[in-house]
């Protein structure tokens, strides 16, 4: 349980995710991508408050984080909802024309 | 030694869970192995010495994964995975884009020259923590609840689909809102 | 104070919420067989024989389940409701006493929420995913004030302690200075284990809801899961506003047991006076009425918890 291990189980939480928000079309699996990246970010900030510097700056950082998730969760499905209801749309790919 | 079985069984089953989420074809598997999986890094969490924080991220990411398992089911074509078919796009570039990422972060978290910890974790995290957002970091907690306020205001305004004056008429003035069900008090 | 329970509580915990269960369901039995005449009492044993049925009963199954899902979700049901009430103090000592008690207490709570809602999902059945979904509403709709309810509880002990919060009330219960939180947990106790008025989940009206399919010894564990989170939702009343073990004459472990029963014969009362309530009803009372009560009360027992120092 050193930091080094618990940096590495973030890392790979965190790659984990990034394929999944990557690959994924369906809008919602990509924000489950999202919320393991941000897992991720959370063991990493626990492991670095543990392991280099115990303040509670640290755990600031951890209720950020969680508080990101809550955010990210609640207006990506509102967004969803309101891309669904105007155009039937949940993929990613169906939504690319918002660019214009 | 039962420490460090237990941070490996916690975080093989947070990683193992993390990849099923993507392979499974139902979406509440796929939602339940999230959920797992964050559970499994609120017990690391926990494990690493933040028991209040370890266990709010258990509260918070079981109430967020049941209802992120209701807009799974309602958006996919394919909820219940009973005909496998797959929604990927950019399979490859992806996989080399995070394999390289996770070497990349593999390579500095192990050749970094870490500094020394500097103090000790205290008595009780969970009042260090309650101290600090109530002090020093005051602004950053308000800033959370002015962003957490902003966003319940901005997906009501987003995925709501009647608004008041569907429900009191164009001039605001019906004396009783046009509502398809009675609500508990009476209006 | 502080120290906690030998190791065979671990065993015992279970066990006696299990008993628990079962008499206050015996006594419900009872209560709906007094309106039929005389020789009520002899249905006390109901709950048991009805277990008994369900144990050897020939298990249904339906096309296409998840069952593997299902499963899980059902057996979480009974499995947060133990460890729920890991935290409870029985007499005055719990079984462990983390520093974060109370919101373990919801960490859990939370839990079986989640885990109906898999129980409605695995039978692929529409009733039982109607029941399921039901719950998520009714939950959105308990969980915010019952939050408020135990932050207040934690509030006046200055702890998140469940000791501390016993130890808080060695002179004055919370009970007599938060009445509303007091009934806000009373009301959630029954919201959480989806009973009584809050049996919306598994209503009639859609067959059963998320029980619908689920039988022999599936069926067992979910609706005895269900009485053990009432149990452990009462047991909780206890030490958050009741004061725990603490009393005259009587030793700590029976005034806890005395209490608890009290609880669970008021929340039984309460069954028994009140319809079932819709939980988008139920929303709506939550979050205009008790959110606010209950944050007034927090603010209150704030003040007087500053102007006590």
């Amino acid at each position: 349980m050193t930091l080094e291990t618990t940096l590495l189980v973030a890392a790979a939480l965190f790659c984990v995710g990034l394929f999944g928000a990557l690959t994924q079309q369906s809008v919602v699996m990509l924000m489950m991508g999202l919320e393991l990246m941000l897992g991720g970010v959370i063991l990493g900030a626990a492991g670095v408050w543990r392991h280099l510097s115990p303040t509670a700056d640290g755990q600031v950082l951890i209720v950020l984080a969680v508080t990101v998730m809550a955010v990210e969760m609640a207006v990506g499905f509102a967004v969803v909802t309101a891309l669904f209801r105007t155009r039937e749309a949940d993929m990613t790919d169906m939504a690319a024309e918002l660019r214009e | 030694m039962f420490g460090d079985v237990v941070f490996w069984v916690l975080s093989a089953v947070a990683v193992a869970a993390g990849v099923m989420v993507f392979r499974f074809d139902s979406m509440a598997r796929a939602t339940y192995a999230l959920l797992l999986s964050l559970l499994c890094v609120g017990g690391l969490v926990v494990r690493l010495g933040l028991d209040y924080l370890g266990v709010v991220i258990v509260l918070m990411m079981t109430v967020e994964m049941a209802l992120m398992a209701v807009f799974m089911v309602m958006y996919m074509m394919n909820p219940a995975g009973l005909m496998p078919m797959s929604m990927l796009h950019n399979t490859k570039g992806a996989a080399v884009v995070c394999g390289g990422l996770f070497v990349l972060l593999a390579a500095g978290i192990v050749l970094a020259p870490w500094p020394h910890r500097r103090g000790r974790p205290g008595d009780d995290a969970t009042r260090a923590l309650g101290e600090s957002l109530m002090g020093p970091h005051m602004l950053t907690m308000m800033t959370l609840g002015l962003a957490l306020f902003a966003t319940i205001v901005a997906t009501v305004v987003l995925a709501t689909r009647r608004g008041r004056y569907d429900r009191f008429g164009d001039a605001l003035r019906a004396p009783r809102a046009d509502d398809p069900a009675r609500g508990g008090v009476g209006r | 104070m502080a120290e906690t329970a030998p190791l065979w509580a671990v065993v015992v915990l279970p066990l006696a919420l299990v008993v628990l269960a079962g008499v206050a369901a015996g006594a419900d039995a009872v209560l709906s067989a007094a309106h039929g005449g005389a020789g009520a009492w002899r249905r006390a044993a109901d709950p048991w024989r009805e277990a008994v049925r369900l144990l050897v009963q020939q298990p249904r199954r339906t096309r296409a389940a998840d069952r593997w899902l299902g499963r899980i979700g059902i057996g979480l049901v009974p499995v947060a409701a133990v460890l729920a009430a890991a935290v409870v103090p029985w007499g005055l000592r719990p079984v462990t006493d983390p520093a974060v008690g109370v919101v373990w207490f919801n960490a859990m709570e939370a839990l079986a929420w989640a885990a109906v809602w898999l129980a409605g999902w695995g039978p692929n059945s529409a009733f039982s995913l109607v029941g399921g979904y039901r719950f998520l509403a009714q939950g959105l709709a308990y969980e915010l004030p019952h939050m408020l309810a135990l932050t207040t509880a934690a509030l006046g002990a200055e702890s998140l302690r469940v000791g501390a919060v016993v130890a808080a009330q060695r002179g004055l219960w919370f009970v007599v200075w938060m009445p509303v939180a007091f009934a806000v947990h009373l009301l959630s106790a029954a919201a959480l284990a989806f009973w009584g008025p809050f049996a919306h989940p598994l209503g009639r009206d859609v067959a059963g809801g998320a029980a619908a399919e689920w039988s022999g010894p599936d069926r067992l564990v979910l609706l005895a899961g269900r009485w053990l989170l009432l149990a452990a939702g009462a047991a909780f009343a206890v030490p958050l506003f009741l004061g725990g073990g603490h009393g005259p004459l009587l030793p700590a472990w029976l005034w806890t047991v005395v209490k608890t029963a009290a609880v669970l014969a008021a929340l039984l009362g309460l069954r028994h006076l009140v319809p079932t309530v819709r939980m988008d009803r139920y929303m709506e009372v939550a979050w205009l009425v008790l959110v606010p009560l209950t944050l007034l009360q927090a603010l209150v027992v704030a003040v007087v918890v500053l102007g006590r120092r």
